[in-house]
């Protein structure tokens, strides 16, 4: 992955953590600034993180197949299911379907048990060729 | 607190005073690093501002905001829509959000985030909102989703 993170990203402090099999995954330590109720991290703040992993999933995905794209945004849904706590948070996006339009990401978001995702979000993006 | 001026300006109900909690809401935390303020808020229905500051791009080449400051916006607007109409306080916990983007916020823009709720039961509230950047009109963003209660019922 090369797409550096964008100013929301670094002002959070969500960085890349590491590759898995060529998919970014992210992660932010818990700080007052991305505090929901207290003790417990915003819903908003996880769905940021989690719409991070999945454009950058389809960055490294777009550069794989050597295609330049400008992305748009059209939807995302999140369900939360657990709260998350004072702890690191890592969010990991997967490209369901990269067409020539439109792509589908999946992301999600755990804590210290990776099998017990916090959250997941689904988001569609358009792509234009980036001329 | 100052004193209320006319009618119009008290609380809807003496339980939960949307302004107040509104300033409450966004001193600390998320909210209050997001710069969260109170705008405006009705029987069922609450709006917040969320001034634009480089910090919240999530584009740096187009000034756009990220979603996720957009998300948290619309959480806490709707959020603060369930209370008011609720006329307390209810812990709860955010089941879903579905954001569509209609189009980018104009960079620089303070962005409404205007959330409503429109059914309450016992354990469950269903909202819906919008988020404009000037015209109500011509919004950014639509939202759905729902809140569970977590302690206690809204009704």
């Amino acid at each position: 992955m090369s797409a550096a993170l964008p100013p929301y990203a670094d002002a959070l402090g969500i960085v890349l953590d590491h590759d898995e099999d060529g998919l970014p995954v992210l992660c932010v330590d818990f700080s007052k600034r991305i505090e929901g109720r207290p003790g417990y991290l915003h819903g908003g703040a996880m769905s940021g993180l989690m719409e991070m992993a999945a454009v950058a999933a389809l960055r490294a995905e777009l550069e794989r197949r050597g295609e330049r794209m400008k992305l748009k945004p059209v939807n995302v849904q999140v369900e939360f299911m657990r709260g998350g706590t004072e702890q690191r948070t890592y969010a990991m996006g997967t490209v369901t379907r990269a067409g020539r339009r439109v792509a589908l990401l999946n992301a999600e978001c755990w804590q210290d048990d990776r099998k017990k995702p916090i959250a997941l979000a689904q988001m569609k993006v358009l792509l234009s060729p980036d001329e | 607190m100052e004193q209320p001026k006319s009618l119009y300006e008290l609380p809807p109900e003496p339980g939960f005073d949307p302004a107040r909690a509104a300033s409450l809401m966004t001193r600390h935390g998320h909210g209050g690093w997001l710069g969260l303020a109170y705008h405006a808020h009705g029987p069922d229905w609450m709006e917040l501002a969320l001034p634009w500051r480089e910090e919240l791009v999530g584009v740096a080449e187009t000034g756009v905001l990220a979603s996720g400051p957009m998300i948290s916006l619309m959480d806490n607007a709707t959020s603060m829509a369930v209370w008011t109409l609720a006329k307390r306080f209810v812990p709860h916990a955010t089941l879903d959000l579905r954001v569509d983007y209609m189009r980018a916020a104009v960079p620089g823009r303070t962005v409404i985030g205007h959330g409503e709720c429109y059914k309450l039961t016992r354990s469950i509230s269903f909202i819906r909102g919008i988020a404009h950047d000037g015209d109500p009109a011509d919004p950014v963003a639509h939202v759905t989703g729902t809140f569970m209660a977590t302690s206690g019922t809204y009704l």
